[in-house]
């Protein structure tokens, strides 16, 4: 009798609730005026709150300082920072409610074609484009989401001296030649040839990022939205993967894959302990601050392409940084895209990370010259057909910018998990093929 | 679920002996005030706010976790679509989503050795041994810690050349990668769940067994009963109950294991759970609606388990008198 009372109790205060939650959820109709620059600075006032993935600059003042610099121009605007330290996490769980603050880092996680549900237009793609590159990567029906502040180009960061010891000097140009390399590395230096981050994970998602830079194609990612078979012979993903899988199957990586740790890993790399890593070009600026602190020299940290070479040079894929959005709920839009706009322009944030500015006729930053000097060719990949990708991408459930899916070629490569190359290659062909047959 | 009920299930008063009268004058006292009806509600309002609590944070995410699973949700989309069955279709025409239970049965060794040593410690520590409340501490300490700084301390012991590479060199083991390797990654990972958990399930049968009646010892003592026979015939009899509730637990545990492995390897290296699968599915692949449905089967295999239990071994009254 008492537990029958008790149920009811709880049935009754749970449809409650449940209503009530169900009344305040939805919502999120998109405006349909695009966020403008605001023409006269001194008008625009309100508090805006910017979400933010680095909890660095936010703990270290270096945010206050790019707030103070945008009040010279904007007196009248608070900007508050948020910083996150799994931003993808919290972001796409508090983009469930209206308050996601006012200007965030796009997650990764949004896919493409809801990018109106969720954030104010910046402008139209034909008038941002001219200004900044990448804006195809957040473009829906010729409207702009979100602009990059910052471009990577990926590669090996490598430590020079410990390649030298090895007796290697230029950079290897087929993947078998870098897999020489770094048995030479393995065979003259007591140095980890390989670190492959494979704990932390997310280093890993990088080699995702490869993509582009065998083929030297742009196209590369939209072409892989109509390819059935994206690891068969030839293609860009197979070379990319093959190159990692020989790399951990001929033992040139760490002993213990599973105990690796990023943290650790920079000390590792600029101390001479490891040799290479596979990274975006933002890597080499923390790693030459590790060389520093070991003692080391921090010019020993270099970056070199991904090896393979079209028509005799080197191809490196530019790809965005995360992208500045502006929440389709915020009061205080004009101040929020003022702030994109002048972080974007002015701030120098790009240059102090040594970074590629998305500002288009930027100067290239320091650390990329020797790719300059050798003629590499960068490539910005094209990103019309993203929204079809990623929907083959999460139906397949292989998550070409996942963990799982490098992780799992590393499992099997050094003999944890069943299988052989051809079997990982033909699992994930038919993986995508089937998706692609189930998406339109 | 069915656990707190059973713990707090309390021989029924008749048979026993009268007890103290403390509680029976507790006991009767609402009663009384309920047939007088001024105070009916009293109890109810301390309840109220536990209750809020548990249906806020637990009944009313259930009921929409069930309604997601009949829905398309991709975990950000203001909107939804009905898809019925479908998720549940999808999922049990992919037998390959349940592989992952064979790594269950590695906790569920370990819950085994986990029972067998918590009831071990807490029979030795029920006795009047040297410096127990000091071991009771040591043995339970583990319990306390926080989940995530559990995976992170054993990362360290587990590393190649770390604590335990080191200790096992002394006595001539050689190193081994005890995550790194497949076939250890899942005894070395169910290792750390026992030494996390076998303190509560230690703490659980001191209890009980603190709660026998001390003249059944002097009896069996009288009797020239050995220790183990005491064991075997004064307390396993007495705290069953809270074995086969340990049991429960521990069977239902093993097929949700989620915190150890997600933190120290992420699911990699064939150390992926059930929970962890679907977290997966859900955060990684925007398939919400897929992971709630797996979510509820994962409900409904533990209920299922459950009760088959409680039907092959079913909760006898102890009587200790």
């Amino acid at each position: 009798m008492r537990r029958t009372a008790l149920a009811a109790t709880a049935v009754v205060l749970a449809m409650g609730l449940a209503a009530c939650g169900q009344g305040s959820g939805g919502g999120g109709s998109s405006a349909d005026d695009a966020a403008q620059v605001p023409a006269d600075p001194a008008t625009v006032t309100g508090t805006i709150t910017v979400l933010t993935n680095r909890t660095d600059q936010v703990q270290d003042g270096t945010a206050k300082k790019y707030a103070a610099e945008f009040n010279k121009l904007y007196p009248h605007v608070t900007v508050k920072f948020q910083g996150l330290t799994d931003y993808e996490g919290d972001v796409k769980i508090r983009m469930n409610s209206k308050n996601y603050g006012d200007v965030l880092s796009i997650p990764n996680s949004v896919p493409l074609k809801q990018y109106p549900t969720f954030f104010a237009s910046l402008g139209t793609s034909a008038d941002l484009s001219k200004t900044y590159d990448f804006t195809d990567h957040a473009t829906v029906d010729g409207k702009v989401y979100g602009i990059a502040n910052i471009g990577t180009a990926n590669g090996f960061v490598y430590n020079k001296a410990v390649w030298k010891q090895a007796g290697v000097t230029d950079w290897p140009t087929t993947p078998q030649q870098f897999v020489d390399d770094l048995k030479a590395v393995k065979a003259r230096t007591g140095a980890t040839p390989y670190y492959t981050n494979y704990h932390d994970g997310w280093p890993m998602t990088n080699w995702g990022n490869a993509l582009g830079s065998p083929s030297c194609d742009p196209a590369a990612n939209d072409k892989l939205a109509t390819t059935k078979d994206p690891w068969g012979p030839g293609q860009d993903l197979n070379t990319v993967d093959s190159l990692l899988y020989d790399v951990v199957h001929e033992k040139l990586s760490e002993a213990d894959p599973n105990t690796t740790n990023w943290e650790n890993s920079k000390a590792l790399i600029g101390s001479g302990k490891v040799a290479t890593m596979w990274l975006g070009s933002w890597a080499v600026v923390q790693m030459r601050d590790a060389a520093e602190k070991a003692g080391k020299n921090p010019d020993d940290i270099g970056f070199m392409p991904f090896p393979t070479q079209k028509d005799g040079h080197f191809c490196s894929v530019v790809r965005p940084d995360y992208q500045y959005g502006v929440n389709v709920h915020s009061k205080n839009k004009a101040a929020a895209r003022a702030w994109i706009d002048w972080f974007v322009n002015r701030s120098g944030d790009a240059r102090a990370a040594l970074s590629i500015s998305s500002v288009k006729g930027s100067p290239l930053p320091d650390d990329l010259k020797p790719f300059q000097d050798a003629g590499v060719q960068f490539v910005h990949m094209a990103y019309g057909r993203t929204a079809q990708v990623d929907e083959i991408d999460k139906a397949s459930e292989i998550g070409l910018n996942s963990q799982d899916y490098p992780q799992h070629i590393v499992d099997v490569a050094r003999g944890a998990a069943g299988g052989d190359k051809d079997s990982i290659f033909d699992d994930l062909n038919k993986k995508w093929s089937d998706a692609l047959g189930t998406v339109g | 679920m069915s656990a707190p009920r059973t713990a707090g299930r309390t021989p029924p008063a008749r048979t026993l002996p009268p007890p103290d009268a403390a509680r029976s004058t507790t006991r009767r006292r609402p009663r009384l005030r309920r047939r007088g009806g001024a105070w009916w509600f009293t109890p109810w309002l301390y309840l109220l706010a536990p209750l809020v609590l548990l249906v806020a944070f637990t009944w009313l995410p259930v009921v929409d976790m069930f309604s997601y699973s009949f829905t398309d949700w991709d975990g950000i989309s203001p909107t939804r679509n009905w898809v019925g069955l479908d998720n549940y279709t999808d999922l049990f025409t992919r037998p390959q989503l349940f592989q992952v239970f064979w790594v269950s049965l590695f906790y569920l060794g370990a819950s085994a050795v986990q029972i067998c040593a918590a009831l071990y410690f807490a029979t030795v520590l029920s006795f009047d041994t040297r410096l127990r409340n000091l071991f009771k501490g040591i043995l339970f300490f583990p319990y306390l810690i926080n989940g995530v700084a559990v995976g992170f301390v054993f990362l360290y012991f587990f590393q190649p050349g770390g604590t335990l590479d080191t200790v096992l060199h002394w006595f001539g083991v050689g190193p081994h990668l005890w995550l790194g390797d497949p076939h250890l990654v899942n005894t070395s990972l169910a290792g750390v769940s026992v030494w996390r958990f076998m303190g509560l399930n230690m703490v659980l049968f001191l209890g009980a067994i603190q709660s026998i009646p001390p003249q059944l010892y002097e009896a069996a003592a009288l009797d020239g009963a050995s220790r183990w026979q005491q064991f075997r015939y004064v307390i396993a009899p007495s705290i069953r109950p809270i074995i086969s509730l340990s049991v429960i637990l521990a069977v239902s545990g093993s097929l949700s294991v989620f915190e150890i492995p997600f933190i120290m390897t992420g699911g990699s290296n064939n150390s992926e759970t059930f929970v962890i699968q679907t977290i997966k599915l859900a955060f990684n692949f925007n398939k919400t609606g897929l992971a709630s449905a797996a979510a509820v089967v994962l409900l409904a295999i533990v209920l299922l388990v459950t009760w088959v239990q409680r039907l092959l071994f079913p909760d006898e009254r102890v009587e200790q008198s």
